[in-house]
């Protein structure tokens, strides 16, 4: 067990590094940052606005990093979220109980995701073409359900899912911990993660093993708009309205890039899902302190450009073994130009 | 004078991986006009020298002289311009483009500026020409087989390079017409002074084309040899370490014919794939496939593995009907099946071996009933000891094995899920001679457990060697079963041959 | 001329009370660019609304975001020989030949909401709000609310580079220009959306000692307030109390926050951009007159003193 602890700590260190470091950059700009106080029975600080604010970035980076492990991409996640918000204004102000206007969005999510799924799995058809058909007409099916306005809603229960507290954390806080940490159980407590994984390495090797690749590659698609559907809810309770137009707009990019920081490879097989939450984390804490520091607006997308290329670089397979490289060069061992290769 | 000397040599090379030393200082030299064989098992060291020698590696210690003077390639690029040229096994050219530009990618013949397709195309019939090679130059290279494109790789190497052509497994998808050509335009080569660096698995090929002979082992030099002065069986001895395990007898009879009839296909068969066949297989017999490629071999075991589905026949275990539509399900009547294709249908290469072997037992199980991770680690060590799978441990990527290892491990992943009926189609194509025997006397014992095997080969004196019976295929059908002392090479060539003739079996 | 205006009011007073023979006539197409934001449907309703008050037939053509569907529908009106063209463009360039067009055929076309960049001859008019003048009176309004007292302000701006973001905060700032006690502390985008407009809230209210700093918001549209308010609310502070709030557009939601007293006040940018269009054309057709070039709408500021419940009400229907 502890050399499997071992091996987790070795994985995710550079991402918890680079988190690291850019909290430490940014309570630099800004002193008060990792002030934390009790408010209305809620923790309220900017490292919890980090966590608040993510919360959709990670929902969908938690689904985006399985359907990446499986060698596929969901670019419809940010549109899925837009139907799933409109959805779930629509259902709330048109009368269902709580439980029920839930129901339908998380049902929404899902057939979304099966219909990208079936694309993918069945038609044979590429993952970013499959998903791109709802990514562009994801967000007209939303505008049809809002009619192109702000769907806006005051159910009480609804709002709590974007503004509530629970345990002193936010809601939306609560829930993408609690889902990413039940995913990451369900696949890695199960052979679930291990198959994915055969999946998205070698999909015919693992056909001819026997693996149920179709119904794999469906499930990671669902789960993908199954996470859409969370974030979407989150995002239409955190505004108390559904905006068909800019709900999780260019969010697909944002959870791409989590993933991606995160380290899991775009040519799918291994994949963590804490390393890609850290990575969603990473991209908030870089958009937080933009705003905290108070740089003017016409910086925000350039700093955040710099940094992401950054942390990009430092994690690339060449700059790592240059680390290797030099640590070995200062430690007293003869010739090792050949381990850079 | 010139001629006598080395064009090539290498001394105390060094290469060092991490937790490896994969070259100790090992020598070799190349002469003019000379075929050089460099023999070795998997894993001995043989692609790595080739690698340092082509600047593919950075090697950690040692000379290279090229005609007397230090070399120290940094790119295969570099080491191509100072006259070294290599072709592969996979041809390394662009298939989408057509053969001269192939000839002459990245140099062109230019017109004002523009390439001047008229001027390349007949500079490219020229080339190729003197090889013997009429063919429309014009036309894509993935228009032309695998032997014309292989020459093609060649023609560009030496035209390129003109001093060393190193050629690196050219015949192992070669039929023997194909590999009678290749050697002609070898011994030409080597006419015209060129020094040639020949690497197989194939011994008579070597007898056939080498004049010297160097044998690695685990990354040292055994030895190098005048060809004509090393009996084959003192070369195996050099290459395995040992006095060869005795040569397989081939004891016809014994095996499995008086078991009972376990697995039946009957009418089995599916359209443009496999003409229907009928088929028994008893407890504890190998029973043997052959045939010339694209004769329907792996077409049979895809059928009854369920990896395309059967439209005619039906298949039983012990009188019960079997449900064989998807590999999934013929998993579950306990069927396995090791392709052809290690790479493409076999290993999952950034997984651990560990995991490979697993794999197919896991998905029988289903994902909600995972296999422990202490259960996984017995599993792996106890396949890996049983099968003598060299792996620095059972978490290393598999890719990272050799080929005669990946193929254990697969054979492992089938052994894991304990099964009645196993299908090896080529199961000791590409894998070095020591592995090469591990893996008869593996499918032998299997056998003797109980176990139905079918085996496609296309080495005769294999199939000979461990098949009770052999199934010969021609044109997608099964047109001939040869049984006892029918059994032997000359049997299958002849049924290969006779079933020509013949219109229906 | 006393009676020339009489005539022309009684003309409008007759035109928007029953069809006269004049109008009933006309026939009037409209290419809408979409219907992307709740704003633009609000333009489409009151546009159809406007037209049937003075018995037009519009014939109604939405663009879907495409110059070359409006360029289309440009075309099919001048081949069903129409009487007028309104017109929302997309974009700014790209219309000197289908204006020709119409010039040629006599039709004339007044710019609705945008302008282009071609030859002013090439159309009749151009109805616009002034973006300037709307920061600029958002502005005012904070000016005399706060009286002399000293106040720092947020600001929350649109799009990074778009015109109304730029001009919304010139205005803003023209009117602030030489009064020392108010200072803009922090300024950023919120890309015009609620989402963005409450993070960014968000951390202004932490980076200015919890908001006990700020005094008042300006937001460059009512969205961004909409969202801000809730930030407000979620730090403890009261919205339209603590922190004055004041944006620009007024839509239905801000007449709500309005009403709960969370915000101070909105400047209106007139979805009815049709009503001021028609009247020009009207004058025009009947008596030859030719309208300015350029027709500003009323940038109308709306307080809490103006029963918002009231507006709210009024503007629900209009499809924002």
């Amino acid at each position: 067990m502890s050399t499997t602890l071992k091996a987790y700590a070795v994985r995710l260190f550079p991402q918890v590094a680079a988190l690291a470091v850019i909290l430490l950059m940014v309570s630099i700009a800004f002193p008060g940052f990792f002030k934390l106080e009790m408010q209305n029975g809620r923790l309220y600080g900017s490292l919890i606005d980090i966590l608040n604010r993510g919360a959709p970035v990670a929902l969908l980076a938690i689904g985006m990093t399985v359907v990446i492990a499986t060698k596929g991409i969901d670019l419809s996640v940010g549109a899925v979220m837009a139907i799933c918000g409109a959805v779930a204004a629509a259902a709330i102000t048109s009368g269902h109980s709580l439980a029920m206007t839930l129901l339908i969005t998380l049902g929404t999510g899902i057939l979304c995701g099966l219909w990208n799924g079936i694309l993918v799995a069945v038609l044979d058809i590429q993952p970013i073409i499959a998903t791109l058909v709802l990514m562009v007409a994801g967000r007209g099916i939303a505008q049809l359900i809002t009619e192109g306005a702000i769907l806006t809603f005051n159910d009480a229960g609804l709002i709590f899912i974007g503004s509530g507290a629970l345990f002193g954390l936010p809601m939306p806080v609560v829930i993408w911990l609690a889902f990413g940490l039940l995913v990451a159980l369900l696949v890695r407590r199960t052979a679930l993660g291990m198959l994915i994984e055969a999946l998205g390495v070698n999909r015919r090797a693992s056909m001819l093993s026997g693996v149920s690749t179709g119904v794999l590659l469906i499930a990671a698609y669902v789960l993908s708009g199954l996470c859409a559907a969370l974030a979407g809810i989150i995002a239409a309770a955190d505004i108390r309205g559904a905006d068909a137009n800019n709900a999780g707009l260019w969010l697909e990019l944002d959870a791409i890039l989590a993933v991606v920081v995160g380290g899991t490879s775009l040519l799918g097989g291994r994949f963590s899902i804490a390393a890609s939450l850290i990575g969603a984390l990473i991209i908030q804490s870089v958009n937080t302190g933009i705003l905290l520091s108070g740089f003017p607006p016409e910086f925000n997308l350039i700093i955040k450009a710099a940094i992401i290329v950054l942390i990009l670089v430092i994690q690339s397979p060449r700059a790592q073994s240059a680390f290797v490289f030099l640590s070995r060069a200062r430690a007293p061992v003869k010739k090792t130009a050949g381990e850079a290769k | 004078m010139q001629a006598s000397t080395s064009i090539l040599s290498a001394t105390a090379i060094d290469k060092i991986f991490p937790g490896a030393r994969a070259l100790d200082g090992v020598d070799f030299s190349l002469q003019r006009g000379e075929v050089h064989a460099l023999l070795g098992e998997n894993g001995a060291g043989k692609s790595t020298l080739v690698k340092c020698l082509t600047g593919a590696y950075r090697r950690d210690g040692g000379r290279i002289l090229l005609d007397g003077a230090d070399v120290d390639p940094q790119s295969t690029l570099e080491a191509q311009n100072l006259g070294i040229g290599t072709v592969y096994q996979e041809v390394n050219l662009l298939p989408n483009l057509t053969v001269a530009e192939n000839l002459f990618l990245g140099r062109q013949p230019k017109r004002f500026g523009f390439i001047d397709s008229r001027e390349m195309n007949r500079r490219a019939k020229a080339l190729l020409a003197e090889y013997d090679l009429d063919i429309d130059v014009t036309a894509e290279l993935a228009a032309y087989s695998v032997a014309v494109q292989q020459v093609i790789a060649i023609a560009r190497a030496v035209d390129l390079s003109g001093k060393v052509l190193i050629l690196d497994e050219p015949t192992a998808s070669l039929d023997a017409h194909e590999v009678a050509m290749l050697f002609r335009i070898v011994r030409r080569l080597k006419e015209r002074g060129l020094g040639i660096i020949f690497i197989t698995h194939f011994l008579e090929q070597v007898y056939d084309i080498s004049d010297r002979i160097t044998v690695l082992r685990n990354g040292k030099l055994v030895g190098t040899r005048a060809t004509a002065d090393l009996p084959r069986r003192d070369l195996i001895a050099m290459m395995l370490g040992r006095e060869l395990v005795q040569e397989v007898a081939a004891e016809h009879g014994a095996k499995g014919e008086g078991g009972e009839v376990r697995f039946r296909f009957r009418n089995f068969g599916r359209k443009g794939h496999i003409q229907a066949f009928d088929l028994d297989v008893r407890r504890g017999e190998v029973v043997g496939v052959a045939g010339l490629l694209g004769s329907g071999r792996t077409e049979t075991a895809e059928i009854m593995f369920g990896a395309e589905r059967a439209d005619s026949g039906t298949a039983e275990a012990d009188g019960r009907a079997l449900d064989l539509s998807s590999p999934r399900s013929a998993i579950r009547e306990k069927f396995g099946f090791c392709p052809e294709d290690r790479k493409v249908d076999g290993i999952i290469g950034d997984l651990s071996v560990r995991e490979n072997i697993a794999l197919a037992l896991q998905a029988r199980r289903g994902w909600a009933r995972p296999i422990s991770r202490s259960e996984q680690d017995r599993l792996a060590d106890e396949y890996i000891r049983a099968l003598d799978i060299r792996t620095s441990d059972r978490e290393k990527p598999i890719k990272l094995l050799s080929g005669g290892n990946q193929q254990k491990a697969i054979l492992a992943r089938w052994l894991a899920t304990n099964p009645d009926f196993l299908i090896l189609d080529e199961p000791t194509r590409g894998i070095d001679v020591g592995a090469h025997a591990e893996i008869i006397r593996l499918i032998e014992s299997l056998c003797e457990k109980g176990m139905s095997l079918i085996v496609i080969s296309s080495e005769l004196e294999e199939l000979v060697a461990y098949s009770s019976r052999v199934i010969v295929l021609r044109d997608r059908a099964h047109v001939a079963e040869l049984v006892g002392n029918q059994v032997t090479t000359d049997g299958i060539v002849e049924a290969i041959a006779a079933s020509a003739g013949r219109v229906d079996a | 001329m006393k009676f020339k205006i009489a005539l022309a009011s009684a003309t409008i007073l007759a035109a928007s009370m029953f069809s006269t023979a004049s109008a009933a006539d006309l026939t009037i197409g409209f290419s809408q660019i979409g219907s992307e934001s709740g704003w633009r449907a609000a333009e489409t309703t009151l546009t159809k609304q406007q037209a049937e008050k003075r018995g037009i037939d519009l014939k109604f053509a939405d663009a879907q975001q495409k110059q070359e569907n409006q360029i289309k529908a440009l075309r099919s009106f001048i081949a069903q020989d129409v009487d007028a063209i309104l017109i929302a463009p997309v974009v700014a360039t790209g219309w000197d030949e289908v204006l020709q067009e119409a010039k040629d055929a006599e039709i004339p076309v007044i710019l609705l909401d945008r302008t282009v960049d071609a030859s002013k001859d090439l159309y009749l008019t151009a109805v616009t709000s002034d973006l300037v003048h709307e920061g600029n009176v958002a502005g005012k309004w904070l000016v005399d609310t706060v009286a002399g007292k000293p106040c720092n302000v947020v600001e929350l701006q649109g799009t990074t580079g778009s015109s109304p973001a730029i001009d919304r905060k010139k205005g803003f700032e023209e009117a602030l220009a030489g009064k020392d006690n108010l200072k803009i502390i922090r300024s950023q985008t919120g890309d015009f959306t609620r989402t963005k407009g409450k993070e960014v809230m968000e951390s202004f209210l932490k980076a200015e000692d919890g908001g006990k700093n700020i005094c008042a918001l300006y937001a460059h549209n009512d969205d961004m307030a909409v969202g801000a308010i809730q930030a407000i609310k979620e730090a403890g502070l009261k919205p339209g109390t603590d922190i004055l709030v004041v944006s620009i557009d007024a839509v239905p939601d801000i007449f709500q926050a309005m009403a709960a007293g969370e915000a101070n006040a909105t400047v209106e940018l007139t979805p009815n951009m049709a009503g001021p269009a028609l009247d020009a054309l009207d004058a025009f057709l009947k008596d030859g007159k030719e309208p300015p070039k350029w027709i500003q709408t009323e940038s109308k500021l709306y307080t809490q003193a103006d029963d918002p419940q009231k507006v709210y009400e009024e503007k629900k229907g209009l499809g924002y």
